[in-house]
């Protein structure tokens, strides 16, 4: 059974890190989901499969019945999961945000904080309406 | 007592809250925000006592003892971390008095702010892995907000490249906690020890999941920290925001990363294919980031190329791995919180008093304010680690755990990178500070409202002796590290602090069984 989401964190791994490499900011947040989700399995596989009984402490007794499943695992992945569903909604606000005050979802063209032509001063560049010259956080004062 | 542990995560969570509802009652948020950082300020010195006191202090949480239970652990190298992270928490409130605009702090800044405080303390305070996760995951969500919640363009495109390569980083954390709990049963950082090499004993086949455990966190918490070839994302956003904001940021999320990273390859994973990677991948850090930093004309973004440089020193301490080099480390990264921090407050308040942050459209300052430069100089000299600054003593100790190991490349990088630091300062102080202003319009600091005045003089020079006591009288910090070094070099008080924790009676008297 392992060898099933072995290759499943494997597949989703590697979509994400395709996705992230695409030139638009949506499949990157995407990207992101997949490969948090993929470490979320390999947290599952790794506290060992077993379909025998669920972790759950019969009335009565003190310790969930002999061979039951490792909750622990479970427990990780739904604390994994909560807080990556809270940073991919972040992530999405942002890619919004981002696109609608930049004008692009393409991470390459953003350059306002890593302004692509040679640092020259406002004084001696007068071209500096392009945004590509403009210096950094000048436009938030 | 009992709630010794747990007061400097209560603190500033409950003043996140209090900021948040503090509007409504027409308190301004920033009062709760400097309010909940002296009541931090003042539980991390609390704690701080009582570890001197009786060592190490652990606690299980909830009433479980460990290795069920979730523990808060305080030892020398987290009980000075903290106290590092709630003092520069303070000065960092008092700037932010002036430096936040209200449409940031409507925003909720200082909330974040709090936040931010919370996670950097309970990532110093926490004994068991997956919390640690957890806590770099409330740092690192309350600094994507720290980052963006101006809204400008700039903070926007910087926050793009900041959220999504942290989010990789964390997903690397993530899979390595799987991985470690897969072989080791446990999560608790005290119980991996003994149950790791009970686990290789067993069965030698899980040899290969710890290597890729280790591999794995240490590019995790290596991008956290900023370390080559991970760095990239810092240099990339750390200039953007507020002068506020970047400052907190240099001094507690990468610091926190390379605690991390210390406590994880002392306590965990003392030996291994991770820590053989390290002392090349420090030094190239190093190397790196100062030649960015020699690039670059704008002073934010050379003090961001700075801080990867110098988590570098850092790192190669705990790659050299000796009780010296430890020592130097701690004490490095001690001095590197003040000073790095003093430095971008610094800057921000000379941004504002010359307009900008580039070196050819800034200057005059030295005439203007006499004062102020005098506080830039000290820091600047400090980071570049002149004698008798703050800076010298952990690259003195650095420099001479390298030559008993004989690794004459980690003495060449510390010195040289020195050098190269020296350079940065020099310019920005030359051409920053000492020319005058292109346009003759260097604004003296009386020009600022008088609050504001106060808000950003009095931190920076809090910060400016700080660094002036650690150079000048660097016996007692040096101690400090050394001991905090010894502790983590053998961990068998920690251990047993952990392990021997009653949950109820919360606080185990396991200082006794220090070594």
């Amino acid at each position: 059974m392992e060898w099933v989401f072995a290759v499943l964190a494997g597949v989703l791994a590697a979509s994400g890190v395709y996705l992230m490499l695409a030139r638009h900011l949506l499949q990157v947040v995407f990207g992101v989901t997949l490969l948090s989700g993929a470490a979320s399995v390999v947290v599952f596989v790794s506290g060992r499969l077993s379909a025998v009984a669920p972790a759950l402490v019969p009335a009565g007794a003190e310790a969930p019945p002999a061979g039951a499943a490792n909750p622990l695992p479970q427990a990780l992945v739904l604390t994994a999961i909560v807080i990556g569903f809270g940073l991919a909604a972040f992530a999405l606000a942002l890619t919004v945000a981002a696109h609608r005050r930049l004008g692009t979802a393409d991470p390459e063209a953003m350059r306002e904080a890593e302004p692509r032509a040679p640092e020259t001063p406002r004084a001696e560049a007068p071209a500096a309406e392009s945004p590509a010259a403009e210096p950094p956080r000048e436009a938030a004062e | 007592m009992t709630w010794l542990l747990a007061a400097p995560l209560l603190i500033p969570f409950a003043a996140a809250v209090a900021t948040l509802l503090a509007p409504r009652v027409g308190v301004p948020p920033r009062l709760v925000s400097l309010i909940g950082s002296v009541l931090h300020l003042g539980a991390a010195l609390a704690l701080g006592e009582r570890v001197l006191r009786d060592g190490v202090i652990a606690e299980g949480m909830g009433g479980w003892a460990p290795p069920v239970g979730i523990v808060l652990v305080a030892d020398p190298f987290s009980a000075l971390m903290l106290l590092a992270a709630a003092g520069l928490g303070l000065a960092v409130a008092v700037f932010a008095l002036a430096d936040i605009d209200p449409r940031r702090e409507a925003a909720g800044w200082h909330a974040l702010f709090q936040l931010l405080l919370a996670g950097a303390s309970g990532a110093f305070l926490t004994g068991d892995l997956f919390n640690l996760y957890v806590w770099f995951e409330v740092m690192l969500i309350a600094s994507f907000g720290m980052m963006t919640v101006g809204g400008s363009k700039a903070e926007l495109d910087a926050g793009v490249k900041y959220v999504a390569l942290n989010l990789v980083a964390t997903v690397a954390f993530l899979a390595a906690i799987g991985l470690v709990h897969g072989v080791a049963g446990t999560l608790t950082l005290a119980d991996l020890p003994g149950r790791i090499d009970a686990a290789l004993a067993a069965d030698p086949a899980v040899a290969p999941a710890l290597g890729a455990a280790a591999l794995l966190l240490l590019t995790a918490l290596g991008a956290k920290a900023g370390l080559f070839p991970l760095f990239f994302w810092l240099p990339a956003s750390y200039h953007a925001p507020s002068a506020a904001t970047t400052a907190i940021f240099a001094g507690l999320l990468t610091k926190a990363g390379v605690y991390a990273m210390i406590r994880v390859f002392t306590l965990v994973f003392p030996e291994g294919p991770a820590l053989d990677v390290l002392a090349p991948v420090a030094i190239a850090t190093m190397v790196l980031g100062v030649i960015g930093a020699a690039a670059h004309k704008e002073v934010n973004r050379i003090l961001a190329f700075h801080i990867v440089s110098q988590i570098g020193y850092v790192a190669l301490g705990l790659a050299l791995g000796s009780a010296l080099a430890l020592a130097g480390a701690i004490l490095y990264l001690l001095h590197n919180i003040v000073v790095k921090a003093n430095l971008i407050l610094l800057a921000g308040v000379a941004r504002r008093l010359t307009g900008s942050h580039h070196l050819s459209r800034a200057g005059g300052l030295y005439l203007v304010a006499p004062g102020l430069s005098a506080l830039f100089v000290v820091a600047a000299f400090a980071m570049a680690g002149v004698p008798p600054l703050s800076g010298f003593w952990g690259k003195l100790a650095l420099t001479r755990a390298g030559l008993e190991a004989g690794d004459w490349a980690a003495v060449a990088a510390v010195l040289g990178v020195g050098l190269f630091t020296l350079y940065s300062m020099t310019k920005i102080w030359l051409q920053g500070w000492l020319a005058p202003h292109p346009e003759g319009r260097t604004r003296p600091l009386a020009a600022l409202p008088r609050g504001a005045q106060v808000a950003f003089v009095a931190p920076t020079a809090a910060l400016t002796v700080v660094t002036l006591g650690l150079g000048l009288f660097p016996d007692m910090p040096f101690r400090a590290a050394s001991a905090a070094a010894g502790a983590l070099l053998d961990p068998a008080a920690y251990v047993a602090a952990v392990m021997g924790a009653p949950p109820e009676t919360a606080l185990a008297a396991a200082g006794g069984a220090a070594p």
